[in-house]
Order: C-alpha cells, then sequence, then structure tokens
C-alpha cells in the first residue's frame, strides 16, 4: 500500500506544480515560464550582475521560495542531512553544460514540460533529445557509472546554500538598488514577489516529500521499468494543459511560441545535453535545489555551476537566441564540447564492479 | 547474507547495485543505506522483484534485508 501512497503524493505535487505554472503565469511571469529553474536563475545570475543581459535580470522569489521550502520541510521531517564530497568539481561542470544546453533550448526539464502543455512543440523535440540523453547516460549508470561516495559534513555547510538564498532575499526586499533588474523582456515579466516566493516554498516542500524529477522519471523506466516517479511530470503537464487551455493560453505549432526558438537540431541536441548530464549527476536541475535545501552540497555545488554557466552563456553569447533561429556557431561548439565532456566523465566513471 | 553498502551513494546507484548483487545472489542480500530516498527505492525494488525486504534504523543509517 505504501507504493500507491507514493503515487498518490506524486500526483499530488505535480498537480500543484503545473496549477502553480499557470498562477504565476496569470499574474505576470512569461508565457509557458511559469517555473523554469533554468532560465530563473539565469535571470538571478544577471540579478548580481554576473552577466549584463539587460532582458534577463530579476533576483527570482520563485528558487528562493523552493530551496527554503526544501530546506524547512526537510529539517521539520528529520531529513535535513549536511553532505557532500562526490565529485564535486565534476558536478560543477555537469551543473554548467547542463545550463548551457538548457539555455539553447530555452528552458529546464520543467519548463519543457509547461511548454509542452502550452502547445509548443519545439519542446516535444525537446522532449526527444532529453530522452535520447537520459538513455545514454542510463547505458553508463548499468555499466557502474558512480561519481563516488558523499560523506557526512558539519551543520554550517549544509545551511550554507539555504543562507545564501535568504541573503538574495533580504537583497531583493530591503537593498533592492543593489541588484540589476530588467525594464524590458522576460526578467521584467514576473508575478508579485510575495506571491513567488509563496509558490516557491509550497512547491519546494512538495517537491521534497516527494521526490519529484522530470531526469529521474524517464531514467527509472529506462532503468527499471518502474513507471513511479514520471507520474509528477504527467501530472504537471496535464493540469497545466488543462490551465493554458482555460485560460486561452494553449496556442499548437512550431513558430511565434513565447520565449522559444525553432532550430530542431539544437533544440534536440540542447536537451540531449540537459538530459545526459542531469542522469550523471542524479536529477534535473529542480531536484539539484530541492537536494541542496536538504543538506547536500554536492548539489549545492551543482547549482553553482549552472549559476556560472548561465553568466558564460549571455557573456559570451552561447545561448539560443529566442528572436533568431537557434544559437550562433559558438554555442553550438558549447554544445557539443559539453556532449563529448559529458560522455568523457560517464566514460571515466564507469567500471562494473564483480559481486561475487 | 550478501552485503551491499550503498551508503553515501545516491539514486539511482543504489538500486542497480541491488539489482546487480540479486543477479549473482538470488536467495536474497543485505543493503546498507545512509539516506530515505534509496531506502524507499531499493524497498520498491525490492517489492517489485516479489521480494520481501524489511529495514532497521541505526544512528540514521537503515540496513534493508531482502529475501525472497
Amino acid at each position: 500500500m505504501k507504493v500507491s501512497k507514493e503515487k498518490i503524493g506524486l500526483m499530488v505535487a505535480g498537480g500543484v506544480v503545473g496549477l502553480s505554472a499557470i498562477i504565476l503565469t496569470v499574474f505576470g511571469n512569461p508565457k509557458n515560464m511559469g517555473f523554469c529553474i533554468a532560465c530563473f536563475i539565469r535571470d538571478m545570475a544577471g540579478s548580481v550582475k554576473m552577466h549584463s543581459a539587460g532582458v534577463v535580470q530579476y533576483m527570482r522569489p520563485e528558487i528562493i521560495g523552493i530551496v527554503l521550502g526544501s530546506f524547512l520541510i526537510s529539517l521539520c521531517k528529520g531529513e535535513f542531512k549536511p553532505r557532500g564530497g562526490s565529485s564535486p568539481f565534476i558536478r560543477f561542470i555537469l551543473g554548467f553544460f547542463v545550463m548551457i544546453g538548457a539555455l539553447t533550448f530555452l528552458g529546464c526539464p520543467l519548463r519543457m514540460v509547461l511548454r509542452l502543455a502550452g502547445g509548443d512543440l519545439n519542446a516535444l523535440v525537446g522532449l526527444f533529445g532529453f530522452i535520447a540523453g537520459i538513455a545514454v547516460g542510463c547505458f553508463f549508470i548499468s555499466r557502474g557509472f558512480s561519481l563516488g561516495r558523499a560523506y557526512k559534513e558539519n551543520k554550517i555547510e549544509g545551511v550554507a546554500l539555504p543562507v545564501v538564498n535568504v541573503v538574495f532575499l533580504v537583497a531583493l526586499i530591503a537593498f533592492p538598488s543593489l541588484l540589476a533588474f530588467s525594464e524590458t523582456g522576460p526578467g521584467s515579466m514576473h508575478a508579485p514577489l510575495l506571491l513567488s516566493l509563496l509558490i516557491g516554498v509550497i512547491v519546494g516542500a512538495l517537491a521534497q516529500r516527494t521526490r519529484i524529477c522530470m531526469a529521474g522519471g524517464i531514467r527509472d523506466i529506462i532503468l527499471l521499468n518502474d513507471w513511479t516517479l514520471v507520474l509528477g511530470s504527467v501530472m504537471i503537464f496535464v493540469v497545466a494543459l488543462v490551465g493554458n487551455l482555460v485560460t486561452g493560453s494553449f496556442k499548437l505549432g512550431f513558430t511565434g511560441q513565447p520565449v522559444a526558438q525553432t532550430n530542431h537540431v539544437w533544440n534536440f541536441l540542447g536537451m540531449l545535453l540537459v538530459g545526459l548530464a542531469s542522469v550523471l549527476l542524479g536529477g534535473c536541475p529542480l531536484r539539484q535545489l530541492i537536494m541542496a535545501g536538504e543538506g547536500n552540497t554536492d548539489s549545492a555545488i551543482t547549482v553553482l555551476g549552472l549559476f556560472v554557466g548561465a553568466a558564460f552563456a549571455h557573456n559570451f553569447k552561447l545561448v539560443g537566441n529566442a528572436t533568431e533561429n537557434g544559437p550562433n556557431v559558438w554555442g553550438k561548439s558549447a554544445v557539443i564540447i559539453g556532449i563529448v565532456i559529458a560522455l568523457l566523465i560517464a566514460f571515466f566513471n564507469s567500471k562494473i564492479k564483480e559481486e561475487k | 547474507m550478501f552485503e551491499v553498502d550503498c551508503r553515501g551513494l545516491s539514486c539511482p546507484e543504489p538500486v542497480i547495485n541491488t539489482k546487480r548483487a540479486l543477479k549473482s545472489h538470488a536467495e536474497g542480500v543485505i543493503v546498507l543505506v545512509d539516506n530515505r530516498v534509496p531506502l524507499e527505492n531499493v524497498t520498491r525494488f525490492a517489492h517489485a522483484m516479489g521480494y520481501n525486504a524489511t529495514s532497521v534504523e541505526k544512528d540514521g543509517e537503515w540496513k534493508i534485508t531482502i529475501k525472497k
């Protein structure tokens, strides 16, 4: 009976995430971007002036809320366990390239699901790439891929990332003049601060309890024929689809989609990179935020990798431009290099252990 | 019983290691984990494979006994 409880939990959490995404969009977030962990971390990197792309700078309270929601609920439930030391720098690099891939496609796996629910067929191309990347990752996992064990760490190390998020929140509320804010573009579009924060906390707490993960759901199907975890993603899609139909935001097609580009090859390869690197990391960007909130400092390092990846992506103009047809030659090179590096990491960390 | 030490490993590795161990020790194995997520996942996997799984907690670590 425990299994069905798990499934119900995942479906409830998925439903709440889908509904929250629609609410956030209605209250001002960019279209099909109720949540996008990659885009939002990119906006935050811009807000603290790590890049100067004027259209994508905002201190997103959703991210702060998700981390703090996970932190608080894991503390209450005795699941806050500071740990780390499982190849942190490799995780930083993988996080970096997850961001490169996601910004080429223009969305993290969660936004991919939300874009699908909005009728954006480019996200279907992205989904195929995502599944392909996960399948490649699963190949290495079944051959013994591991980034090594994590070990217990002290409490201060574990609370560091949640504290950084509190600092960001204080800066946003009390000292906004320190930060950069977009006046036009996606960065200028956002729901009211408190609503975003509150929804972030709720989603963070639910995601912590249910372990919802976009990459993990597909991974478990390929690797174990286990269809439990994917239920969360399916419910996000269903509820967001209904929400989009009700609010009249559903628009089927490839062209004219909000914050999207239509280059199939690079949408596919971008999400392939995200899928591959996410599986090697043990979870999609949302899941990394949740685990970081639980005191997992390897995930905190991964989030830092996402942050720095976003800064590089914009400083070096590597990203898939929504107004142009996909990434430029440097962006394409970055995706290919990312895929090669992820494959090398996967290969050199795989070994079949004989159980005798 | 054969023991699989999955402490410090994050999912899906504990499940994969359990799966591999059960291949060579079909009668059952003991799995050590130190996190609730692998505890849930390994237990679910054992049930799906038609095994019984019972766990005992000690100092934030779990010893999962998997047998027919």
